[in-house]
């Protein structure tokens, strides 16, 4: 290194230990923590509404489920001698996301199933961040569904105090809408503008964090205005459900069914936002995350409309998961100059 | 405005030095000339130790068409010449003279009435004038201005882009020296016998853009093209597109759309070459970064050492841990400032240590996309780094790995720090195209 220096200004050249690495020499702030935790914070509307629709109990199951997917990733991470994550802010994101997804009244083991499913089995075993095909806080929810039907589909009737712990339990909306129909549902709810505004506001039974839609909506178009998603799987996984929940939901005739209902109720907006847009699992081009989002609108109405469960938001999810990969391939981002060599 | 699709907005810093004028730089007392500043074969060495020789000599004559002589810098002795390091990591033979202070100039030709040569003899002295592209990759100009018969070229774009940030040298020139770009533009007009040029200009240079317009006023035949505030926007493929709305095919050149894009470093030089005769010996250069204590826009000359340039900003005011050659996102980063600066030096940025982001560890890519927005050529940079990171080298082809010309777009945007353009270069360099 080369060394000058003259007495009178004391100009420094002195240059020792440089950096030489390969360009480019700046990159943009953004992180992975950053973007998981604000993720995180996104979901913080949706998380106060479940605590005050369903009390306590619900803010265990919460903290269960965060607490315990963290830990599997430790301890996961420290049984394999790999480099410990946890600071990145998506197990904690799992966590949160499983125990939204939960009913709010499961035994205290039930969330910590669902974590060691998610955390462990989904994501770990398959590589860690960022190789997991299929959405980790989904699989380890639909095991439970399928572990522990019972428990999995007891629904507490929101109490909107934090103190009732005895809350009744009552049917989803949506399991309402199954098997005795919108006019039953209009009926409970007294008339159609209510069961609207009881369903927006999130008065009703569900998982903790799916029932209230506006507290949904204001953490997703926080994402939206930062960037952190967009509109592409949302818009076309909503305009999906809702059109073919208008063409065909209606009993007898065609075009009569109420696409509204199905849009804001059961996990609808919270899968359509946070769950199917979930950068590891969902297509990375454009076009192909269009495709994605129609495909989960197709197969959550199929469910809702034709299936054995009420709900199909996760499996419909789950099962374009798989398909990511392949749409993407497809949908392979055409280089620069590219359709003018194809007319050649 | 026009502009392409994808690109970044890093900070552009411009700021530091964008303010002050153009300067001479005082007479070094040694120079460095290496040989080979260009892409294409090695110059040979004409001159020998000990020999004394005037500035703008030859020192080293072309071998073959794609190669470019080389002229002293500075008027002197030739103490010896000796194998240097050079910006891009090369060891090159270098010319070293002593400056003896006279500041003689061999005897050039002058030719006030340059328009009435011909394209040939144009561009002959542009050949004998050693030019090559100013804005980096140093290819010589004289080969970019013959192009083959069945590619004819239909326009002429100037680069005034400078999308890289915190290097104010083009800038600099346009506000200081119009007149000759306009020139040296319709010198290449006229070499490639077209009737139409652009300069183009990113928005941020507000007054670059009202400068040259104004100078073009009686021009019909040059146009002045306002482009987005975007990185890579001086790219030529992004600079075709956004001027003329032409998209330059895969592995293919401008011309081949029929265009030729100069930058304006490249141009000044151009039309002091067939106006005084004079040879590529001096070029605007900024020195910046944060770690600056002055920084400045220099007239430098070819082969002084980055050290003495950076003396001359008042040093260091705070340590440098990182020191660039060329701009932030395509520049070379150098292990020592004694080393020449080459025809191709564009800028030397001095960064501290608390404008690097260090990665020790890049994450896994987490498939959030941004890349793929981000790449200006439309690839898919997040699949070319996990291949090449598993080594499936041929399979990075399958997503077109040689379309990409390592902007470091992709990499800038990556929340993971992945180093994509190292995983590119490696694929690169471990297949064929």
């Amino acid at each position: 290194m080369k060394s000058k220096k003259t007495t009178k200004n004391e100009i420094i050249i002195k240059a020792d230990n440089l950096f030489v690495t390969v360009s480019p020499h700046i990159k943009s702030p953004e992180s992975t923590a950053h973007i998981m935790w604000t993720v995180n914070l996104a979901l913080l509307p949706t998380t106060f509404m479940g605590l005050y629709f369903f009390g306590p109990l619900a803010g265990i199951t919460l903290v269960l489920s965060i607490v315990s997917a963290v830990a599997f990733e430790y301890i996961y991470q420290k049984a394999l001698k790999k480099n410990i994550t946890i600071n990145d802010g998506s197990a904690s994101l799992t966590g949160l996301l499983l125990g939204l997804n939960l009913p709010p009244s499961v035994p205290f083991y039930i969330p910590i199933i669902g974590s060691f499913v998610a955390i462990v089995i989904t994501k770990q075993l398959f590589g860690g961040l960022g190789y997991n095909i299929f959405n980790p806080a989904l699989i380890g929810r639909a095991f439970l569904l399928i572990s522990f039907p019972k428990l999995m589909t007891i629904w507490k009737e929101p109490t909107s105090a934090f103190i009732q712990i005895d809350a009744k339990t009552s049917a989803t909306p949506l399991g309402i809408l199954k098997e005795e129909g919108l006019t039953k549902l209009i009926e409970i709810f007294g008339d159609t503008t209510n069961l609207y505004i009881q369903l927006f506001v999130g008065h009703r039974a569900g998982s903790i964090g799916e029932t209230s839609a506006i507290a949904i909506l204001i953490g997703a178009f926080f994402l939206l205005y930062r960037g952190y998603i967009t509109w592409h799987i949302p818009f076309s996984f909503l305009a999906t459900s809702a059109l073919i929940a208008w063409i065909f939901g209606g009993k007898g005739a065609l075009f009569t069914g109420d696409p509204i209902i199905h849009l804001i109720s059961g996990g609808m907006l919270i899968g359509a936002f946070f769950m199917a847009t979930d950068y590891v699992t969902c297509p990375t081009v454009k076009n192909a995350q269009i495709i994605f989002g129609i495909g989960c609108g197709m197969l959550t109405m199929l469910i809702r409309l034709k299936g054995g469960y009420p709900e199909g938001v996760m499996f419909a999810i789950l099962i374009m998961n798989c398909f990511a990969p392949l749409i993407d391939r497809g949908f392979k981002s055409k280089p620069f100059g590219f359709k003018k060599t194809e007319k050649k | 405005m026009q502009t392409f699709k994808g690109g970044i907005h890093p900070p552009d810093k411009k700021e530091l030095s964008k303010d002050n004028p153009i300067t001479p730089q005082k007479a070094p007392k040694k120079v460095l000339i290496p040989i080979i500043q260009h892409i294409g074969a090695p110059s040979k060495i004409v001159v020998s130790t000990g020999q004394t020789i005037k500035k703008g000599e030859l020192i080293a004559s072309p071998e073959g068409f794609v190669s470019a002589p080389v002229h002293a810098s500075v008027s002197g002795k030739i103490s010896g010449i000796i194998d240097y390091p050079t910006p891009t990591g090369r060891m090159v033979s270098c010319v070293a003279i002593e400056n003896d202070m006279t500041e003689e100039w061999t005897t050039l030709k002058d030719n006030p009435d340059y328009m009435s040569l011909s394209p040939d003899e144009l561009k002959a002295k542009i050949k004998e004038a050693g030019i090559v592209g100013m804005g980096g990759a140093a290819f010589p100009t004289h080969v970019k201005l013959s192009p083959p018969k069945e590619k004819p070229i239909d326009f002429v774009i100037i680069n005034g882009a400078e999308c890289e940030p915190y290097l104010t040298a083009d800038y600099r020139l346009m506000l200081e020296r119009p007149e000759e770009i306009v020139q040296g533009l319709k010198i290449l007009m006229k070499i490639l016998d077209v009737t139409k040029g652009f300069i183009g200009i990113e928005n941020n240079k507000p007054d670059a853009i009202r400068v040259l317009s104004d100078t073009t006023k009686s021009e019909r035949d040059i146009k002045i093209v306002t482009l987005k505030v975007k990185y890579p926007q001086g790219a030529e493929k992004m600079l075709i597109k956004a001027c003329a709305n032409r998209e330059v095919p895969p592995r293919c050149l401008p011309m081949d759309v029929g265009a030729l894009v100069q930058n304006i470093g490249t141009t000044v030089a151009v039309f002091e070459a067939v106006r005084f005769g004079k040879p590529l010996i001096e070029r605007v250069i900024t020195v910046t970064g944060e770690a600056i204590k002055e920084p400045k826009n220099l007239y430098a000359k070819v082969g002084t050492l980055i050290s003495d340039l950076i003396y001359e900003c008042g040093g260091f005011k705070s340590p440098a841990a990182k020191v660039i050659s060329g701009g932030p996102m395509m520049g070379f980063a150098i292990n020592t400032l004694d080393m020449p600066i080459t025809k191709g030096t564009s800028g030397i940025v001095a960064l501290p240590e608390e404008e690097l982001l260090h990665v020790d560890n890049f994450g896994p890519c987490i498939r959030c996309g941004r890349c793929i927005d981000a790449c200006p050529m439309g690839l898919m940079p997040n699949m070319l780094s996990i291949m090449s990171e598993k080594g499936f080298y041929e399979e990075t082809k399958e997503y077109n790995l040689f379309d990409c010309f390592e902007c470091g777009s992709c990499t800038y945007v990556c929340p993971s720090k992945r180093p994509i353009v190292q995983f590119v270069r490696l694929a690169k360099s471990l297949t064929k195209p």
